[in-house]
This record gives structure tokens, C-alpha cells and sequence, in this order.
């Protein structure tokens, strides 16, 4: 489940930032339960390491967290959120489920691949971008979105879609959530029941 | 007690039992791949659908407790269809490749699609394949046949103790495999083999070299260990092909280590197959006649003082009694079977046992270990010391190497000083001893076998006495032995009798000339070179150190090649059974004996294993209990004396090159290599 042919780092170690978090974590579970906390960590590693977990990472986490290195890897290669290899500076997940790809989710990864020249699961040449395809994010009522660091961006079509990565593309970082004039997931065009504020 | 209903029939089980087990009970078999009695349950393979009344679907019943009132059937047709769904899921991504499999012929999965599955499949997509992993020199991989029982997971996180395999990725694309393909580094991980039910995890050495139903089976005992693991030897011709775990709760539950399991190939090589005798100082072939006329030129006249006889670690019962008698005849009381130099006590049997017996571990609650390392001199052991742990309300400490067991440890100290502190009892482990209310304490060979052992054995008797560790209903007091045949030889007295001689005096009368006629038994395991000066006879199975400065070689049996006799370190009393022939001319060890000692003119008097076996009976009548442990009578052994500084050195260092056949394979070779630290192994060099 390793990716092949990635250039492991020899070594990694959190910064006094990313140490001081991961025992904010720790000290969430009681005495010899510090396994529990082993998600957290991963996902301070992968952040501190731009956005993908190499295997130092993965032995860090199991020394610091005192489990076998086999153990951490199986919570690492169970959740997709984990990147195990190196992914680009911005990292674009779009959703295709099913509600998603009924609202259009297609013209979203079209748009991608025209304005990158990246199909999902591919990184630009310059290490700039990637994009992956996912599962259901939770956001169904804004379909079809995407997701970039840690923001939603919804009620996407192709033509919002090649802005906020042309933006993505200039060093901006466009304003997340619905793309359309709608507010919130409120109805489109406005709230349609209890209009009236008491 | 719940009161269930399976199939009509009421039964009532013990609380806590699951439904499977129940229906075990009541004689309904049910069909399972995850599910295993000594692991734990895992509920994910659904193989156990059951149908239990006023439940809107079928059960898992391994999972599902059993409980008061429940109405279980096991043999309708929802259940039959049930399980049938099951089957065919299993088999979607199982590829049809059972020709080529080394599981064909012995495979669950193949035998219960023999019950449940359907002729053809509805499957129309392509199956899954997964890359083939590492795991070592022993475990050979074709994890496109996995099932995801994690049978083997669970056999290395829980019985192993070493938590090195795992599941990885998820759903379609989730795979079994060791952390970054390293190999296990667990004794005991040829286990998994027998665990897989299906192909996916086979033994690397044994692939596609025998089939299942081409194989004579033969139900025997190993000498790897002291332990006396029961084993069956699948051989086909004259050749043993495999070596098997039998069940025996009191002993090995269903576990064998990987060195009791792969020995056999060293059964093959360095094979002693005919006599050899020492002309112009060079060995050369010679006839069973010129061996034996070789023989008694050099004994005749000479003084029985003038000769020595040691039996070694894979000396079998019976040869060291016919050995033992030869030698009295010829008026020599130098016989000694602890070549390791062990100041064990052959008079007070209970100093020399592991009394508390293997399963009694399972009801002690303190353990002190003194001078071993158990998982490398008796891996089986430690998996139970381990079980006994795991359980809770158990704790222990060790004295002498500070090792990874698999378990949590208080770590006391090196060597014997801490031992005198524990006696004395101002040790900070003496109160963990003193609450328990069955202590126990394993004494190894590596504080017996130095200058002060005798010492140590009289410390370690007044820890047992101190610490009441001996009542009339338990008896802590454990001795592990390393060498198979040790307990046999000192129950019949195979030590130096009146005046005579013991391992070191024997040694010292050959450099210094007063021993003249050396007879060693399977006798390996010693500085040979002290023997130069004397006439050497030699029999054993393999041209080991032993045959070093052999004068004259008798090629005797391996323990796969004849009937004999096995006493455990518990005191065990069993019966391996010979399989296959020695090679050429070799023999069963008593016959050369007693055909030797009608050539010396001092006949052995019996002429058949059941005369031999009679006499042994005489010699020690504890023996008639097979197959049990007669208890040993508590006495005082053991003396004072001046303790050594040294720290304790467990008696196995190389735990793959024990013995001459272990040292003769070329499977345990790899393995003695590979170590315990681990190699750097990847995907592509198994």
C-alpha cells in the first residue's frame, strides 16, 4: 500500500509547535491510552510535512505514541485522508458522489483538467497542484463542491471552478463556501419559510 | 448457566460461552474461518450464520453469546442458503488455483466449498490480485488467496507477542501484511501456517515439495527442546517431509516453535550412515564387524576406571539405560548425561523438575526467572508464561539477561547477588513473592550449569521453601531444561555412581591419562578437543563435533528414525515413534549397544524394546506413567557453597543452532542468520 518509487525522507520530527499540539492531544486520554490519539498526530504529521505522512512520520507517531509501527501504518493506509505519497502545494479534492456528480460534479473535474491539465489522482508538473477525486464530504445540499485546506467550496460550476483555481494560481485564496449569490444552504434565491426575524 | 436450544436439543453451557461453542456442544457442526478457540473472536469471516428464533436474520454465532433461552438452528435450508451467500463472496476474489495450491488437500476453504459452495460462479468481473509479501524464510506468501480471517494477525499480536503483522488499506483493497515487509520476528511464526485456512500463508520450505494425501503420518515427540512438544512426521518413502503440531493441552496446547518445526531438513544432511574406524589416523568405512573388533581390541583388559561413557542432549531413554548397564557391566561408574556441566541433583527428582507442570503455569500468579531466557529455550513455554500474563493478576521477574519475552517483566538484576537479596527477602520483588498465593520460579540452565550452580540450586530451594512456593497442592519450584534427554538420563541415574567421575573429571582424567575409553552418545555438545588423548567411540545420528576425534563412528538413529522413550522437563514420560528408517546402516541406538556388548562379552540381557523397556521400569518405576507426570516427593538438595559474581548467561544463545541436527539445516541456517534483531528483507529477495 506504499506508494513505489517515493522519495522517503530519512528522518522527520514535529516542531516545538506541532509538539506542543500533539500533547494537547495526548493529554485528552487517560494514563497508557495515548494509542487513542494516534489520528490527531498523524494529521499534525502530514500538515507539518506538506500535506502527505512519509514513513519517518508513521515511526514518529508510533514511538511518541508507544505502538507498533504496524499498527499506526494499518490507521494510516485505513483512512484516505492520509496522503502516503507527496501531493502538490494545493491540494483539490472534489467530490463525485452521488448527489455531487447529479449537480455536475463532471463539469467541476473538466474544469480542473482544463485549467491544470490534471486528471484526479494526478499532480501538476511543477508540484503546484493535485487533484483527487473523494467520497461524500457532507455537503451534499451545496452540490456539487470541493474541498481546498480545510474550506468547503460549493455550488460549483465550470466557470467557478477555473476562477478559484486561477486564483489558487495567483497566490489568492478565494473566499470559500457557496460560489452562487446563496447564503449558507439556505433555498436558492433566498429563505422561503420563516422570513420573518422575531 | 445459560439454557439453550440448538437444533431440539437442550443443552446447558458455561456462562460466557458463544452460540458456536454451544452448538459444538450439542454435536451441530458449524462451518468457520475466522474463528479460532485460542484467539480472539473477530466475527468478520460470517462463515457461522446461524438461525436463531424471533431474530429477523441469521447470527454469526462465534460472536453472539450464548444465552438463556435461545432457540438455535443449525441445519435448515435458510441456514444452508445463508452460508451458501457466504461462500460465494469468499470465493468472488479467491482464485480457482487449488492444483497448484500446497494448501489443496488440507484447506478449509476447499473442503467447506465441498459443503456450501455452488458449482459455477455467478461472478463475471475480474478478481482482485494482490502483490505477494515477505515474511521471512519460513512463511511463503500468495496473499491473492486471503480470505481476511486475520487469524494470523491475531496469532502474532496475542499468542506471539509480537506485534508485527496488520491489516492494511480498506475494503476491496485491504491486505495482510508485516511492516514495510520486514520479516517476523517471532519462534514461534511457522504457527500462522496452520492457522491460514486457506493458501495464502504456506511454508516456504516445504513448497510444492509433497502433497497433503501422499504423506505417511506418524504421531511423535520433538528433542529440540526440552519441552517435548507433540508433533506429527509427515514423511513420504524414506524421507521426513514435514514436521506438525499435535494438540496437547498440558503441553504444547497446538503450538510448535519454527525450530521444532523445520528441523527436518537437517534430518537429510550430515548424515552418519555407516561405521567408520580411525586407520593411520584417518577415518575410513568399515564394517559394523571391524567397528565393534575395533572396539574390543581397545577394551579388553582395560579397567572399567580406565573408561567414560556421555550421553548428550538427543540421547534417547532407552540407549542410555542399555549404555548405562553396558558400562556397569564392564566395571565403570564414570557415566555422565549433563555435558553442559549442570550441578543438577539426580537423587531428589523434584530438584530436577519443572514441577509446577507446563499447565500449571496457567494457575501460578507470581514467576520468578532465574538464569533463562525461555523464549529462546523453550519458545512454546514462554507463549503459555505469556497467556498466563496476558490474563491478568500475574506478575514476574527475572534474574540474569534483560531480554524481550513477549511479556512485562520486573527486571531484578544479573546474577547471583540478587538472587542471595531475594532469599533474604529485603527485595523489592520479595513482597510480590510473598502475597502470591501460587508463586513459582523457573531456574535455567544458565545459573545451574557454572562453578557455584550448586550453590544457586541450594538458593533457589530456600527461595521455594522461604516463599512457601511448595504446599501439598503446588510445587513452584521449575527447573527448564534445554536438552531433550536430560530428565531421562538423570532419572536413570546416567551420572557418575560410586566414585566415579563426572563431566569435568572425565575430561580432565583424558588430557591427564587416566581415562582411556571415551563412549559418547549423541554426545555433541562439549569442548571435543578435550577428548584428543583418549580412544573415542562415537554414536549418534550426524558428523558433528562429536566426530571431531572419533576413533570409531557407530551411525545410530534420529529422533524421527526410531522408538523411543522422551521425558519432558515436567517429567513427562512419552513415546516418539519411528517414522522412518535411519539411513544405510545406521541403526536404532539400543540395538548397537546390545549388539556391542555381545562382542565385549558382557550381554546386555534383554533382546527386544520390551525386555529393554522392562528394565527401565526397574531402574526407574515412575516411568509405566506415560504420557503423565508423576509427582516428584520434595527433599532437600542443593549445597552451600561460594557464589560467583558473574551475571547470568542464558544456557541458548544461538537458539537455531542447539543441537546437531538443528545445526545440519540449512532452513535453521537462514533463520540463525536472519537472528532475532530482523534483516533487511523486501518484496522482491524471498
Amino acid at each position: 500500500m506504499t506508494a513505489e518509487n517515493v522519495v522517503q525522507p530519512d528522518s522527520f520530527e514535529f516542531t516545538p509547535e506541532s509538539l506542543e499540539l500533539a500533547k494537547m492531544h495526548i493529554a485528552k486520554y487517560p494514563e497508557a491510552r495515548q494509542a487513542s490519539a494516534v489520528m490527531p498526530l498523524l494529521d499534525i504529521a502530514q500538515r507539518q510535512h506538506g500535506g502527505w505522512l512519509p514513513d519517518a512520520a508513521i515511526r514518529y507517531v508510533s514511538d511518541m505514541l508507544d505502538m507498533p509501527y504496524i499498527r499506526v501504518f494499518e490507521v494510516a493506509t485505513f483512512y484516505t485522508m492520509y496522503n502516503l505519497k507527496p501531493v502538490g502545494k494545493h491540494f483539490i479534492e472534489v467530490c463525485t458522489t452521488t448527489p455531487c456528480w447529479l449537480r455536475g460534479s463532471d463539469d467541476v473535474l473538466a474544469a480542473c483538467k482544463k485549467t491544470l491539465g490534471i486528471g484526479p489522482g494526478e499532480t501538476t508538473e511543477d508540484g503546484e497542484f493535485t487533484v483527487v477525486e473523494v467520497e461524500c464530504l457532507g455537503a451534499c445540499v451545496n452540490a456539487p463542491m470541493l474541498q481546498y485546506d480545510d474550506d468547503y467550496y460549493e455550488d460549483l460550476d465550470a466557470e467557478s471552478t477555473t476562477r478559484i483555481l486561477n486564483a489558487l494560481k495567483s497566490g489568492e485564496k478565494p473566499k470559500p463556501g457557496p460560489q452562487n449569490d446563496r447564503h449558507t444552504s439556505d433555498p436558492l434565491g433566498g429563505p422561503t419559510t420563516l422570513k420573518e426575524t422575531a | 448457566m445459560p439454557k439453550l436450544t440448538i437444533d431440539g436439543q437442550e443443552i446447558e453451557v458455561e456462562q460466557g460461552a458463544t452460540v458456536l461453542q454451544a452448538c459444538e456442544e450439542a454435536g451441530a457442526e458449524i462451518p468457520r474461518f475466522c474463528y479460532h478457540e485460542r484467539l480472539s473472536i473477530a466475527g468478520n469471516c460470517r462463515m457461522c450464520l446461524v438461525e436463531m428464533e424471533r431474530s429477523p436474520k441469521p447470527i454469526a454465532s462465534c460472536a453472539m453469546p450464548a444465552g438463556d433461552g435461545m432457540v438455535i438452528h443449525t441445519n435448515t435450508p435458510e441456514v444452508k442458503k445463508a452460508r451458501e451467500g457466504v461462500m460465494e463472496f469468499l470465493l468472488i476474489n479467491h482464485p480457482l488455483d487449488c492444483p497448484i495450491c500446497d494448501q489443496g488437500g488440507e484447506c478449509d476453504l476447499q473442503d467447506q466449498s465441498m459443503a456450501y459452495g455452488t458449482g459455477g460462479s455467478r461472478y463475471e468481473e475480474n478478481k482482485r490480485a494482490v502483490k505477494e509479501k515477505h515474511m521471512g524464510p519460513l512463511i511463503k506468501t500468495e496473499m491473492t488467496r486471503c480470505i481476511h480471517c486475520t487469524r494470523c494477525i491475531r496469532f502474532a499480536t496475542e499468542v506471539a507477542g509480537v506485534e508485527e503483522l496488520g491489516a492494511i488499506g480498506r475494503g476491496e483493497h485491504m491486505e495482510i501484511t508485516t511492516y514495510l515487509e520486514k520479516s517476523m520476528t517471532s519462534e514461534l511464526s511457522g504457527n500462522v501456517i496452520d492457522l491460514c485456512p486457506v493458501g495464502a500463508l504456506t511454508s516456504k520450505p516445504y513448497a510444492f515439495t509433497a502433497r497433503s494425501w501422499e504423506l505417511e503420518k506418524t504421531e511423535s515427540i520433538d528433542v529440540q527442546d526440552a519441552l517435548g512438544s507433540n508433533i506429527r512426521v509427515d514423511a513420504r518413502g524414506p524421507e521426513v517431509m514435514r514436521f506438525l503440531p499435535r494438540l496437547n493441552e498440558d503441553v504444547n496446547q497446538e503450538w510448535i516453535s519454527d525450530k521444532t518445526r523445520f528441523a527436518y531438513d537437517g534430518l537429510r544432511k550430515r548424515r552418519l550412515d555407516q561405521p567408520y574406524v580411525r586407520r593411520d589416523g584417518k577415518l575410513q568405512p568399515a564394517s559394523w564387524n571391524e567397528a565393534f573388533a575395533a572396539i574390543a581390541e581397545k577394551a579388553s583388559g582395560l579397567d572399567g576406571s580406565r573408561m567414560a561413557a556421555i550421553a548428550g542432549d538427543l540421547a534417547d531413554a532407552e540407549s542410555m539405560m542399555a549404555l548405562k548397564d553396558l558400562m556397569t557391566a564392564l566395571g565403570s561408574a564414570n557415566t555422565e548425561c549433563r555435558q553442559d556441566g549442570a550441578a543438577l541433583d539426580a537423587s531428589v527428582r523434584a530438584s530436577y523438575l519443572f514441577n509446577s507442570t507446563i499447565a500449571g503455569i496457567d494457575e501460578a500468579d507470581a514467576l520468578l526467572i532465574v538464569g533463562s531466557n525461555p523464549r529462546l529455550e523453550a519458545p512454546v513455554l514462554n507463549a503459555r508464561i505469556r497467556q498466563r500474563w496476558l490474563a491478568g493478576g500475574f506478575k514476574a521477574g527475572v534474574i540474569g539477561e534483560q531480554v524481550d519475552l513477549t511479556y512485562r517483566y520486573d527486571y531484578l538484576g544479573a546474577g547471583a547477588e540478587t538472587l542471595d537479596e531475594v532469599v533474604k527477602g529485603s527485595h523489592s520483588f520479595s513482597d510480590v513473592l510473598r502475597e502470591a498465593e501460587k508463586p513459582m520460579i523457573i531456574l535455567g540452565m544458565g545459573a545451574l550449569a557454572r562453578p557455584d550452580g550448586a550453590a544457586i540450586l541450594k538458593l533457589a530451594q530456600d527461595i521455594a521453601v522461604f516463599y512457601g512456593m511448595v504446599s501439598s497442592d503446588w510445587n513452584g519450584f521449575n527447573v527448564l531444561h534445554t536438552a531433550a534427554a536430560r530428565v531421562a538420563g538423570l532419572d536413570l541415574g546416567f551420572v557418575p555412581g560410586e566414585g566415579g567421575r563426572d563431566m569435568d573429571g572425565i575430561l580432565s582424567g583424558v588430557e591427564g591419562g587416566d581415562i582411556d575409553l571415551l563412549y559418547l552418545l549423541h554426545a555433541d555438545e562439549f569442548d571435543t578437543d578435550r577428548t584428543k588423548n583418549a580412544f573415542v567411540i562415537y554414536q549418534g545420528s550426524h558428523g558433528d563435533a562429536g566426530v571431531k576425534h572419533a576413533d570409531v563412528i557407530l551411525p545410530g538413529a534420529a529422533y524421527t528414525e526410531k522408538d523411543a522413550t522422551w521425558i519432558n522437563t515436567e517429567g513427562r514420560v512419552q513415546l516418539g515413534r519411528r517414522a522412518v528408517f535411519p539411513p544405510g546402516d545406521a541403526r536404532e541406538d539400543w540395538t548397537i549397544l546390545r549388539a556391542l556388548s555381545d562382542v565385549l562379552g558382557k550381554k546386555l540381557a534383554y533382546d527386544n524394546l520390551g525386555q529393554l523397556r522392562a528394565r527401565m521400569l526397574e531402574a526407574a518405576p515412575h516411568l509405566t506413567a506415560v504420557d503423565s507426570v508423576e509427582p516428584a516427593a520434595w527433599n532437600d538438595f542443593g549445597e552451600a557453597g561460594e557464589l560467583d559474581s558473574a551475571p547470568f548467561r542464558s544456557a541458548v544463545q544461538d537458539h537455531y543452532l542447539t543441537n546437531p541436527i538443528a545445526r545440519a539445516s540449512e532452513i535453521l541456517a537462514e533463520c540463525a542468520e536472519i537472528g532475532v534483531s530482523d534483516s533487511e528483507g523486501t518484496g522482491t529477495d524471498g
